[in-house]
Parts: structure tokens; sequence; C-alpha cells
């Protein structure tokens, strides 16, 4: 999954709040996070890298307060950063002027929001229909695109409510059909599903997974929940204190947590959630075999189906070759928790 | 207090360590009310040196004149600037009076013609009942339609016509600019960190003290008069739509930039609209403070319910008098209820979505209101009665209220005056007599140790320049009697209100009927205060005292309820966990946690007080108001402006004052504050 071509990066991005942060990063210093906080400063971002790749799910995950949020609006530049660069299809974003930002944003940028941000003096048509308002296009048009977007994330009916009139997951399906309503290419969410009850916030993970299947858009998605991280993420990146502690894919964090940090938060994951099968397979191929599965699917999804079968079946690469082989018994191991690779 | 007792035993250190602090401060007081005490009968008044007062009111009517007999803008003189502005004013409002009062009129004297009727009190009425019907309920609109009709039936209808027309004028004039200022502010800061101040002084200077020189700029008249309006209706405007576009939720304003708007469609399509509500309650501020100032604006010019008024009050015509302040509160009542329904319209039902069919069947109402209108004017034509009230059928009331207040005044008579005259003896004039014999560096310098005690340095400076200012006017024995006749009227309404707030907090029931009564009051414009006390007690320091009292009261019992109400319920629970009484829980739990509420109550109280004071003037009172009053009657523009910015002074040092005291209390007991 890691040939992706980078649709998004950042490079040595800091942002410090405080009296006088231009001077603590003065000559390219690094400073610490003890040295930051010693001079009242907070350095809600430190030196944050990452590439997100081409229609991949990039999830930041971290506790409240460990500058999630300020580390997307860093990406979008709703936020300047005190330093770095955002490459947005190889391009500095700090460096584009306020037109094209505007235009940048107008296009190629979506964004839901924890607490929805709806406009409540609009119509749902009117509140999707607003991004493509603002850039001049004309109502019928608009109007009929915002129809689509409405009925992809399945509000059909609900065009002429107004927001207050919504529950919580019909508000915040109304912010995506919104975010999504310009087409674009890059999605920032940030936590968009926790002001949510829990079984609202499953139903609306499944939906987001169904409606980005369909799109395949770039995607900047904030959590703090690990759970709904490895549900949703290709890769993850932890972060703490402002800085990044560990960019991986669910099965890596899980596996080769980076630190105690990490180990925290993964200790209590089921490991079939993340094991894939090209994981814990034998390779080569095996004399005879049930079936063809493939190496990215995770145990919990295909555990029955291996068990179920006196057979191995063989694991197959995104090319459809066969690359190894796995049984009932390496699933097993991965269900019981005995240890694995 | 003793630690120990009650909620008091759980934390006793934390008790203790309060009631020291506490104390020490009650001593420090008392012991500066001692030293006051003495000072005033041993030492007496200290005469202001000459030297310290000087000729400030001659600089301000110097300046002015200067301005408008010089002043020389580049392109224009100041004199064509508020010309023009009076011409821009004039227009619209030569129009709308037009409509209400005096018809289309052409040719002069007695070749005049009347082109077209105004606008038939039948059409009026049927226009401001479907407003309030529209707005909320045909209750609404009943009792907006019944409150006009009062006015014909009791024969007031081309005053409050006249009032009427100066307030659709003052009030989208009002509305537009505090919009257009707030904006400013919120587009650039330093802008706003420039109008702060200004506005602060706006709403400290006391009404007649904007007349005076509005007075000598634009002349006697109702442009005049609705400048004045304009200018002290603003100020809320925007501070409401300040703090309405602050408190869009940021998630809005990041949306608005991710969606890529420019600023331009960031104000319009977001911002304000998302703000409307708020806005909205602004809206109605603007209204009841116009409708204040119109009949106030009476003395310069305005006309209309206000100057029948005045005029009943000049001549202590006391049925005229009743008969014009009821028009007024019916006025009043109906314009409030009515902009209150439409506030609260905006936040509950969004604009419905465009109904299908011609233009009659989208917008029912103003057909409807369009048909009425026209049905009217036609019939006007052939039926005078329904172009304006019969005058056969006008209700006249003066005769019943002369001899009620007669009747009042002979039963009375005695009660009255022994009340009167004991309260001047023994509270009244010993204030006044002490605060008058206090020297005034002492009084200096105690503005100044309070302003070190609660707000350090910054706020010690504040009190003691603020002071001197006051010294400098050369009215200290003026100022001193507004701060006697504030102090007394504020304790007063502390003394009522504070009890009516506990009562309003304690039942829902005492609850509701006290904010009907206080929210009615509030509305009232603060001249309908004296005429009762006119009535009863004549003219003189107590008939003032009533006056302010009645107009300041409402805050301190507003506050009080929505402090009590708002403490925590777990720290309620707390005490009734630890055994309190009923009477305990509100004097150890609810009354201290209220404290920093009650104390911002009071701050109003005081501002209302100094407010309503300087209009008590007109019923002779001895202090700053009054000389603001000479100054408007002699058109003294320096005098006026000098004596009205004492007052504002005063009011000044109060607020910071207290402001402090409040934020410390809050320090102290680690509270947020909300709003009532
Ligand atoms: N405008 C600001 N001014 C000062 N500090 C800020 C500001 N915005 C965020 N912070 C601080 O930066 C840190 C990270 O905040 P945030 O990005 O909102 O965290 P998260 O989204 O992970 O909860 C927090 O300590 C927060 O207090
Ligand atoms: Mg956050």
């Amino acid at each position: 999954m890691q040939h992706r071509p980078v649709k998004l990066a950042c490079r040595g991005v800091w942002k410090i709040y405080g009296p006088d942060p231009a001077r603590l990063l003065a000559g390219g210093a690094r400073p610490d996070l003890a040295t930051i906080r010693a001079s009242h400063h907070v350095g809600a971002v430190r030196d944050a890298t990452l590439d997100v790749g081409e229609g991949e799910i990039f999830v930041i995950m971290g506790l409240s307060g460990s500058g999630k949020s300020t580390l997307v609006r860093c990406l979008s530049r709703l936020v300047e950063p005190t330093a770095g660069e955002i490459l947005f299809d190889g391009r500095d974003l700090l460096k584009a002027s306020r037109a094209e930002m505007i235009a940048i944003r107008r296009h190629k940028m979506g964004m839901v929001f924890q607490h929805f941000a709806l406009l409540p003096h609009l119509t749902v048509l009117e509140n999707v229909a607003f991004p493509l308002e603002v850039q001049g296009v004309a109502r019928p048009t608009r109007e009929a695109r915002a129809r689509e977007v409405i009925a992809l994330v399945g509000l059909e009916g609900r065009e002429g409510h107004y927001p207050r009139q919504l529950s919580g997951g019909q508000q915040q399906r109304v912010g995506i059909a919104r975010s999504l309503a310009v087409e674009p290419e890059l999605w920032f969410l940030d936590e968009p599903f926790s002001a949510l009850d829990p079984l609202i916030r499953r139903e609306m993970q499944d939906e987001f997974l169904r409606v980005q299947r369909l799109l395949k858009k770039t995607i900047v998605f904030i959590t703090h929940d690990f759970d709904e991280a490895i549900r949703l993420a290709d890769r993850i990146a932890i972060m703490k204190d402002g800085a990044l502690i560990q960019i991986a894919t669910p099965e890596e964090l899980v596996l080769s947590p980076a630190d105690d940090y990490v180990a925290d938060f993964t200790r209590h994951v089921a490991r079939a959630k993340v094991v894939t099968l090209g994981r814990i397979m034998t390779p080569g191929p095996a004399a005879e075999v049930a079936g063809a599965l493939p190496a990215h699917a995770r145990v919990e999804a295909v555990a029955d189906r291996i068990e179920g079968s006196p057979l191995p079946h063989a694991v197959i690469d995104e090319a459809g070759r066969v690359i190894g082989h796995v049984g009932a018994r390496a699933v097993i191991d991965v269900l019981i928790g005995r240890r694995i690779g | 207090m003793r630690a120990g007792e009650g909620i008091a035993g759980a934390v006793p250190r934390a008790g203790l360590r309060g009631s020291g602090a506490w104390q020490r401060g009650a001593w420090l007081w008392g012991g500066i009310v001692a030293a006051s005490l003495a000072l005033a009968a041993w030492v007496g008044p200290v005469p202001v040196p000459k030297a310290l007062t000087p000729d400030m009111a001659g600089w301000v009517s110097a300046a002015l004149r200067w301005l408008v007999e010089r002043a020389d803008l580049g392109l224009f003189s100041f004199k064509e600037l508020t010309r023009a502005i009076a011409a821009v004013i004039e227009w619209p409002y030569s129009l709308v009076r037009a409509a209400l009062v005096d018809g289309w009129v052409e040719g002069r004297g007695s070749r005049a013609r009347t082109i077209l009727q105004p606008l038939s009190w039948i059409a009026v009425i049927a226009i401001v009942a479907a407003m309030g019907a529209y707005a909320r309920s045909w209750r609404l609109g009943a009792f907006v339609g019944a409150c006009f009709l009062y006015l014909a039936v009791f024969g007031r209808w081309e005053s409050a016509m006249v009032t009427l027309a100066s307030i659709l004028i003052a009030v989208p004039i009002g509305v537009a600019g505090g919009l257009g200022l707030s904006i400013a502010a919120w587009l650039w800061p330093r802008f706003e960190r420039a109008l702060a101040p200004i506005l602060d002084l706006m709403q400290t200077v006391p009404i007649f003290a904007y007349l005076v020189p509005i007075l000598f700029l634009f002349g006697f008249g109702p442009v005049a008069a609705l400048i004045a309006t304009v200018i002290y209706a603003m100020p809320p405007m925007v501070r409401v739509t300040t703090l309405a576009l602050k408190s869009v939720p940021p998630e809005l304003g990041e949306f608005a930039t991710m969606a890529g708007c420019t600023t331009a469609q960031r104000i319009r399509k977001v911002l304000l609209p998302a703000a409307l509500p708020d806005l909205m309650v602004g809206v109605n501020q603007v209204i009841m403070l116009s409708l204040n100032m119109v009949i106030i604006a009476s003395m310069i010019g305005a006309g209309g319910l206000g100057f029948d008024v005045l005029n009943a009050l000049r001549r202590l015509d006391i049925g005229a008098g009743i008969e014009a302040g009821l028009a007024i509160t019916a006025l009043a009542i109906a314009l409030d209820r009515l902009s209150q329904a439409y506030a609260a319209r905006t936040a509950d039902v969004p604009m419905s979505a465009g109904a299908s069919g011609g233009w009659p069947r989208r917008h029912p109402w103003l057909s409807t209101v369009a048909l009425v209108i026209l049905g009217t004017a036609l019939m006007g034509l052939v039926l005078p009665p329904v172009a304006s009230y019969p005058a056969e059928a006008v209700i006249t009331t003066k005769a019943f209220w002369g001899d009620l207040v007669k009747a009042i005044n002979i039963r009375y008579f005695d009660d009255l005056e022994a009340i009167k005259t004991a309260f001047l003896t023994f509270v009244m004039l010993p204030v006044k007599r002490f605060l008058l014999a206090l020297p005034w560096p002492w009084v200096l310098a105690v503005a100044a140790f309070a302003g070190w005690r609660l707000g350090g340095a910054p706020l010690a400076a504040t009190g003691a320049a603020l002071g001197a200012f006051v010294l400098a006017t050369g009215l200290w024995e003026q100022a001193m009697t507004t701060v006697y006749l504030c102090g007394v009227a504020v304790v007063i309404a502390a003394f009522i209100g504070i009890p009516l707030g506990i009562l309003a907090a304690a039942n829902d029931t005492a609850g509701r009927v006290i904010g009907g009564i206080i929210d009615t009051l509030q509305t009232l414009p603060s001249f309908v205060y004296l005429i009762p006390v006119v009535m009863l007690f004549r003219v003189g320091d107590f008939a003032a005292l009533i006056a302010v009292v009645l107009f300041a009261l409402a805050p301190a019992v507003r506050y009080t309820a929505h402090g009590l109400r708002s403490v925590p319920p777990e720290m309620i629970e707390a005490g009734i966990v630890c055994g309190c009484t009923p009477r305990q829980v509100l004097t150890r739990i609810r009354l201290p946690l209220a404290l920093p509420e009650i104390l911002l109550g009071l701050n109003q109280t005081i501002m209302l007080a100094l407010s309503m004071l300087v209009i008590t003037a007109l019923v002779g009172t001895r202090d700053l108001g009054q000389e603001v009053y000479i100054a408007l009657t002699r058109a003294d523009t320096g005098a006026g402006v000098i004596a009205g910015l004492g007052v504002a002074a005063i009011a000044i040092i109060a607020d910071r004052l207290i402001a402090a005291g409040a934020a410390h209390a809050r320090a102290r007991l680690g509270l947020q504050r909300g709003t009532p």
C-alpha cells in the first residue's frame, strides 16, 4: 500500500503560541518541550513531518490537547505555521497568495468539523450548496449538485429541513455532504464523529468507508479514539504534546509500537482486527488450497472462512499472484493472542 | 462568623481565611468612614482654589464656536457638513411624517390643498396588528392593535405618530450605523481599541449633555432631536453586534475560510446571519432607547408625546401629564413586545422558503395590509372618521386623573408629607450635609485609595484623575450633591431590589410576576417616571429620589435573581447534605456565591440612577444634572458639556471600582461569568 504518489506532505512544521514564537525558532533552532514551556510558549505542533498518499486515509490520533486540530489547520492553512513547509501536489501552500489560497480552498479542499459548523439560517440544501454559491455557481447547477451529494450521504427528503431539526448524526451527514459538494481532492475531517453517540458513531464510520470506496479522496482524519483510527486508517500518526511519535499502519502499530506511550493505546486492541494475512502467511504456494484471499485482508474478516475449511487458503497480492498460504492454525494463534511475527 | 457552623464546618480553613480577609477589610473601611465623619465634623469643607478650576466650559464653547464658524474640512466647511447631515435626515423624516401625520400638501398658507391624506388610523392599527400576528400570534396582534387604539381613543394619536415618525427614522439609522461600526471594529482591531473608550464615555455621559452641543450645532427642531436620538441609541447596538460577531462559533469562521469565502462573503453570508438572533436583541434595545430619547429630545424640538409630558410638567397640569404618560407607556410596551417577538421569531423559525404562486399568494400579509391601506385611503375620501379619528369620540381622562390625584393629595396629604419630611430629616439631609462637609482632598484620596485596593496602581490613577477632573469643573458642591442623591437612591434600590431578587429566585410564580413588572418598568422611558412622583410629592430632592429608585431598581432585582439561580446545584446539594436549613443554604451558600453577580447588578443600578438623576433636574434637584439642564435652557454649550462630563467621570469611577470589586470576588470564589 505504500506506492501511492504523495498528494500532501508537510516538512518540519512548527506551530508555537505565545509572546514571541519566532524567536524560539530563530536560526533553525529546534527547541524541546521543556525549553518551549519554560519561555511561556505552547508548542502546539512541533517539527511535524508526514506524507499523505493519493487516495489514502491518513488518521492523526492523539489525546485531547496533543495538537491534532492545530496540525490539520496548518495543513489547510487555517492556522499559519510558525515554520516549515506544506506541499500540496509538490507546491508549497505557505507561499500561495491570499487569492490563490481562496481558489485552492474553493476547488481542491473540503473540511468537516467536530461541531458540524452548519449555517443555522440555511436549509440542508442551501447549506450543502453554499460552497458552490460563494464561487458564483448558478442556482440550478449548484442545487442539482447539492442534491447529488445529499443523496450520497443518505439524506434524500430532508433537503428543506433546517439544521436544528436534524439529529446530530444527520447534521454531520450534512457537514460531510457540504464538504464534498465541490469535489475536493483533499478531504480534512477534524474529529467528525466525536460529538456523536457511540452507536451512531459506528454507523457513521461505516457510512464514511462506503463513501470513500466510491470517491477515493485523499483524506486526513483526526480522532482521539484509537478504535476509530484502527477501523478507518490506512496509516495512523500518533501525536503527543505536539510531536508525531509514530507513523505506521494499524498492524505495525499494534505489533511493534515505537514506545510505551503507543503501546498503552495498542495493548487492549484485539489483534485479529489489525493483523493481515500477509503478516501471518507461510510464504510460498501450498500443495492444495480451498480458495484465495488477498494479503491485506484482516484476520477478523476472514477467520470464519479459514477455520471452517480443512484445507489452507492461498494468499494473493494486489496483482493476483500467489505469495503464500495460510491455515487455521495461524489464524487461531492470532485469535487467542499467541505471540506472532 | 464562627467557623465550624453549618457548611463552614466542612471547609474550616477556607472559611477562616475568608472571614479574616473580610474582617480586615471591614476594619479598614470602618476606619475610613470614622475618619471621614471626624473630618466632616471638625474640619469641614475646604474651598477649591481658583487655580484648580480653569475655565474649561469657556474652552469648549470657544472650540465649538470655532468649529461652526471657522472650521474648514478641506473641500467643505464644518457648517456645510452639519447642514448636509441635517438635510440627509430631514428628507426621509418629512416623508414618514407626511405619511403618518401631515399628509401631502400643495401650496402654502390659506391656499394649501391636501393632495393625499396621511395613513388612516385604522390602517396604522391594522399594520401593527398584522405585524404582531405575523411575528408571534393573533393574541400579540390584538394586544399591539389595542395599544394603538388606545392612542386614538384617548386623543393622543397625532402626538404619538410624531413620536413614531422619529423612531421610524432613528432606528434604521442607529441599527445600520451600529452594524457598520462594529463590522469595522471586527475587521480592524485597532479601530476597535479606539472605539471602546468612546463608547464607554457615550454610555456614561448623561442624556441632557448630548442635547446641548447638538442644539448648538443643529439648532432647535426635530432633526436635531433625531441626531441626538441616533447618537444615544447607537452605542448599545455597537456593543451587542461586536459581542454577537465574536460569539459566532470559531468553527463557522473556519468553515467560511475553507469554503473560500472572500471577506465580504464571510461577513454577509456567514457571520451576520449566524449572529442574527443576537442582533435582533440589539435592535430591540435601539428601539427602546430611541423612544426614551425621542421623548426627552422634545426639549430640543422633537415634539410628540414627549412635548405633551414636558408641557404638562411645566404647567403642573396633572391630568394631561398622566394621560400623556400613559400614552407613552402604551406605545413603549407595544413597540417592545413587537420587536421582541420579531427577535424570538428569527431565532426560532428561519425565514420560510418561498411558497409558490403569484405575489399576493406568496406574501399574504403584505397584500392584506396593502388592501387595508388602499381601502381606508379611499373610504377616507368620503368618510372623514376613517381618515382621522373623530374628535367627538375622543375620551378624555384629564379631569378624572386630576380629580383622583387631588383626592389622594387631600386625603393623604398629611401622611405623604410626614413620610417625606421624616425621610428628608433623618436620612437625606444628614447624608447630604456629611458629604458636602468633606474636604475635597480627602475625597480624592479615598477615591484613589479604593482604586489602589481593588485594582492596583492603574485604577488608583484613574480614580484620582477622574476625581481631579470633577474638582476642576468648579462644580464640586453640585457633584457631591449628585453623589449624595445617587448614593441614597442606590442604597434604597438595593434594599428593595435584592430581597425582591431573592424572592424571585426562590419561587417560580413570584419570579414570573416580579420579572413581568420589572420588564415593564424597564421599557418605560425615563421621563414617564417623573409624572407620578411629581403628582404625589411635587418638586424637590425627595420626589427626585423616588423617581430615581423606581427607574434604577430593575438591575438590582434581575442580577440578584440571576446570580442566585446560577449557583451550581451541586453546591446547594452539598449544603443540604451537610444539614443546612433553607435559611443557611441561602445565607451561607447561595448569597456568597452570587455576590459578584449582585455587585454587577448594583453597578448597573448606579449607572441607571445617574442617568435618571440628570432628568430629575426637571423637578428641581440642585446637582450636576441641574447644571446641565440650565445650560440646555440657556444653550450654553461649554457649561453643559463640562457638567455632563462631570457626571460621566463619577459614573466611570463607580463603574471601575465596582467592576474591580466583582472581579475580585469572582476570582476568590473561582467563578466564571455568565450573562443574566
Ligand atoms: N489559539 C491558540 N492560542 C494558544 N494556544 C492554543 C491555541 N490553539 C491551540 N492552543 C494550544 O495548543 C495545544 C493543542 O491544541 P489542539 O490542536 O486544539 O489539540 P487537540 O485538537 O489535539 O485537542 C493545546 O495545548 C492548546 O491549548
Ligand atoms: Mg481538537
